[in-house]
């Protein structure tokens, strides 16, 4: 369906995360080569590229599983030489993975609330050994985490496998419950990976619809990796483009549609 | 006392104002609205939609699944003598123009972006539509097109209007009459715009008082809304018996979560169409095949026990002490188990209607202690015309004519009922009402069908599609063609089926085998075959089939009317019929005019004594392109029997 003219009215506004002059090496294979690039509050951000251009170490640069030889990145005016991935999750940039990470024999609902962890405060032992009048701080925190990772159910409709161990979903619910235990943390930024690698083409409609809900209804940022050139056209702001570890284009959807360096890495070229 | 729907809901909010009314699953949590809350509702819905223009007698859309704000919108608007009328909520956009043209609708309440934007889309082909409510806000928080809003601010604006008009909610509701419309419910025809049928509170509720005394209902029973509320059955169930009884009605919390919520609710009071029974007994079926061969082996026992005393037993007939003292040992280990994971233990009445009933599922459900039952009615009888009483119920009739209803049949055997129930008439047509409704009262069905021995009505076809046989042994015996292919589809290898006769000697059928469970049985007899086509005109698959064609010949004889239609020859088709060849509706059913002509050669050597014919077929692929099929078919005689004259 059409989206409705007026769902494209949203606010863009300051540069949240900006990425300067990255380089990274694995020892002589240079994977990211002087990237700088920035990302608005509100906006969809896509990363592209062919296979092997880079936009998953890009991703794990900003999350802080690889550390740039080179740059710098700052995210809400403060400036890191590298991310620590747990400094990163607590300033709020949550992520998927292209492969999924998910604790596939637990439930869906018991996934999501791993993504709870960080703003748990009750300590282990209290958790633990609570008592049976059901007051007390345990007991009433676990309570509040349960009740947002349901309005997380709802939102991402997976209401029917609520205690469906996750390994027994077929995949397009399964990223889906990715992109749930990441909403969990509550991020301002989130960082998907492939979110509709391997999806047919209705998963695919649906996973789309629920990335711009994300960015609209909680006005989440969004950085996102993706193969399929028709889906990143339709649903971001802007795009990255890169090839061999380098950017070679940035710009609105119809500009790098236009960019003729891009065309012949990206799209092929007849040679 | 006049009766209406806001009276019977404030005597609730009266009577067990801290009772619950109705449940609605959300965020995992059962919540509760009581009668006094939901009467809360409806009196700031009211207040809310009296302040915004909503006239008595005037009509308000309601689209949505089963929620509980949608429900109390259709209450506040009969509190204020509007007349709601819900629509199919998978109805596409453009079908939703003429129910709000034609009926002048100024209102619409939704529950939904998609149903918002369905309504945004045909507001320019509808310019009077000038109030449209939502309840479920999300994703329309950019939408800002005028006289849009949600059910909440409704509910506020309602408030603020109720406080200083507080006498308004009951003036208006004391203003109702139980003779006024209550609602109007759209049937699809099949041919032309649909038709809206207009009921009154009388008519409904009447009716609604009628079921819930037969079954027996109190405010102690449950019910699960899972059907679409624009469907005359489920408002029945979830609307008018709600009211009338005062049971709970729990809505699920999505359309996907509905086996989920079954099970956690229970309820008490079911209605199922049969293929919703059929699906969950193939569930049951397949879970069976992959367990372990212990539990399989003593499933099987139990089930065999099932069959042979479980119906008995559910008719309240006398069984052995010895089998009753097995089938309490199979209820402990394998139907009461059973009956819980189906989500149906505690069932006390389970209905199904709309279509035929397969005799085994019917007994399989009530061999495992499912109280199942049928009913005849219709969207122009408010439902109630025929229902099985307990200990009665039967898969091949549709019950006795219940409290206040007359039932005769016309001379073409076209059944004709006289209830409280009746509609008051097709909305701005008169021409089909004079149709369906005679000046003396009776309104026709259009189904035929009769009453046996025991009383109850049996339906046998719609009225023009019954035929007369022409010469020979049966000369001028009624043929009745969908009775004689339903009889055959309830065999699980039969998928399809076309029978003729009208105007012929005797009766003959083209038969599709389901490729699936023939397929199937053949594997496990080592029967190699090649695809479709192939397998369909195996002389064993004959064999499979000519058996199923004699048992429902056997089952047509003991049958005084119909015995005229069983099967004297069939064959096998060579191709799935279907919709896209143009050989069945959308909607799955034969169109046996134009498969006549397409199969005409069939047709001929069927009557024209052949043992094969050659046919070839153009059928057109998914993609688009077209292609032919072509096959050497064999016809094949199947054995008939002397009608068993009933002993009367």
């Amino acid at each position: 369906m059409e989206p409705h003219s007026n769902m494209t009215q949203k606010k863009i506004g300051d540069v949240v995360l900006n990425v300067q002059n990255i380089s990274l090496r694995f020892g002589g294979v240079k994977a990211l080569t002087n990237i700088s690039f920035d990302v608005r509050e509100h906006e969809v951000r896509a990363i592209i590229g062919p296979n092997g251009a880079g936009k998953s170490s890009m991703l794990n640069c900003i999350n802080g599983v690889y550390q740039p030889q080179e740059g710098s990145i700052s995210f809400r005016g403060r400036t890191f030489r590298h991310m620590n991935s747990r400094q990163v999750a607590e300033m709020g940039i949550a992520r998927t993975f292209q492969n999924l990470a998910l604790f596939k024999g637990m439930s869906v609902i018991d996934n999501l609330m791993t993504g709870r962890n960080l703003r748990i405060k009750s300590g282990l032992l209290a958790q633990a050994f609570r008592n049976p009048f059901g007051i007390g701080g345990a007991q009433k925190e676990e309570e509040a985490h349960r009740e947002f990772v349901e309005h997380i159910i709802d939102f991402l409709e997976i209401q029917a496998h609520r205690k469906t161990p996750v390994g027994q979903l077929p995949y397009g619910l399964q990223k889906r419950v990715d992109l749930g235990r990441a909403l969990a943390m509550e991020p301002q930024v989130l960082l998907l990976d492939e979110p509709m690698a391997g999806m047919n083409l209705e998963e695919k409609q649906d996973m789309s619809r629920f990335i711009l809900d994300v960015n609209d209804e909680f006005g989440t940022t969004i950085v996102l990796i993706e193969h399929d050139m028709g889906v990143v056209m339709d649903i971001s702001d802007r795009v990255v483009v890169l090839d061999y570890g380098k950017k070679i284009g940035d710009g609105t959807p119809e500009e790098v549609r236009r960019n003729e360096e891009v065309i012949s890495a990206y799209l092929g070229t007849s040679h | 006392m006049q009766h209406t729907f806001p009276r019977l809901l404030l005597g609730h909010a009266q009577s067990h104002p801290e009772g619950a009314a109705m449940r609605e699953k959300e965020y995992g949590i059962w919540q509760t609205t009581t009668w006094s809350g939901m009467a809360q509702l409806v009196e700031q819905l009211a207040c809310g939609l009296h302040q915004a223009g909503l006239q008595r007698g005037e009509h308000m859309v309601v689209i949505g699944a089963n929620r509980p704000r949608l429900y109390a919108t259709m209450l506040a608007a009969q509190s204020l003598g509007a007349i709601p009328i819900p629509l199919y909520q998978d109805a596409v956009a453009a079908e939703c123009v003429f129910p709000i043209n034609n009926a002048d609708v100024r209102f619409c309440v939704v529950e939904d972006q998609e149903q918002v934007d369905k309504m945004l889309e045909i507001r320019e082909r509808c310019p009077q539509l000038s109030h449209l409510y939502y309840d479920d806000p999300r994703g329309l928080r950019n939408y800002d097109q005028p006289g849009l809003h949600s059910l909440a601010s409704l509910v506020e604006a309602g408030q603020a209007h109720a406080k200083a008009h507080p006498q308004l909610f009951r003036e208006q509701v004391e203003l109702g009459r139980t003779e006024d419309v209550a609602a109007m419910f759209f049937t699809s025809g099949t041919t032309g715009n649909p038709k809206g049928v207009v009921h009154t509170h009388q008519t409904l509720i009447n009716r609604a008082t009628v079921g819930a005394k037969f079954d027996k209902l109190t405010r102690e029973d449950e019910i699960l809304a899972y059907l679409p509320p624009a469907w005359i059955g489920q408002n029945i169930f979830s609307y008018a018996q709600w009211l009338v009884a005062g049971y709970v009605v729990n809505c699920p919390e999505s359309a996907s979560t509905v086996t989920i919520d079954l099970k956690e609710v229970g309820p008490t009071y079911y209605f199922a169409p049969p293929r919703i029974f059929e699906g969950l007994l193939t569930s049951v079926m397949i879970r069976m095949e992959d367990a372990g061969a212990i539990k399989r082996g003593l499933f099987h026992r139990c089930m065999a026990l099932a069959r042979r005393v479980g119906p008995d037993r559910m008719d309240g007939k006398p069984i052995g002490l010895l089998d009753s003292i097995k089938y309490r040992l199979g209820d402990w280990l394998v139907y009461g188990p059973l009956r819980n994971n189906l989500g149906l233990s505690r069932v006390r009445v389970a209905y199904t209607a709309g279509e035929a009933i397969g005799p085994d599922l019917f007994s399989f459900y009530r061999s495992i202690g499912i109280n199942m039952k049928q009913l005849y009615g219709s969207t122009e009888t408010a439902v109630f015309v025929c229902l099985q009483p307990d200990h009665e119920a039967r898969a091949d009739t549709v019950g006795v004519p219940c409290e206040g209803v007359e039932i005769k049949l016309s001379e073409s055997g076209e059944i004709l009922v006289k209830s409280p129930g009746l509609l008051k008439g097709y909305y701005k047509n008169e021409a089909a009402t004079a149709e369906v409704l005679t000046a003396d009262g009776w309104y026709h069905t259009s189904d035929a069908g009769f009453i046996d021995a025991s009383g109850h009505l049996k339906i046998i076809d719609r009225v023009k599609d019954v035929g007369r046989l022409k010469g020979g042994a049966h000369d001028g015996a009624m043929f009745a063609p969908k009775y004689v292919e339903n009889k055959l589809k309830f065999f699980s290898h039969i998928k399809e089926a076309v029978a003729y006769g009208d105007q012929r000697e005797r009766v003959c059928v083209m038969l599709n085998i389901d490729f699936d469970a023939v397929g199937n049985w053949a594997e496990r007899r080592n029967l190699p075959y090649a695809g479709y086509t192939d397998l369909a005109q195996k002389p064993e698959v004959y064999e499979l089939i000519r058996d199923c064609v004699e048992k429902v010949n056997a089952d047509l004889s003991r049958d005084a009317l119909l015995a005229g239609s069983q099967i004297s020859r069939f064959l096998v088709l060579h191709k799935e019929l279907d919709a896209d060849d143009g050989e069945l509706t959308r909607t799955n059913k034969v169109r046996r005019g134009f498969i006549a002509e397409k199969y005409g050669a069939l047709v001929e050597a069927l009557y024209g004594g052949k043992a094969e014919q050659y046919i070839q077929t153009q059928v057109k692929f998914e993609d688009g392109r077209t292609g032919s099929v072509s096959a050497t078919l064999k016809l094949s005689d199947a054995k008939t029997f002397t009608p068993v004259q009933a002993a009367a």
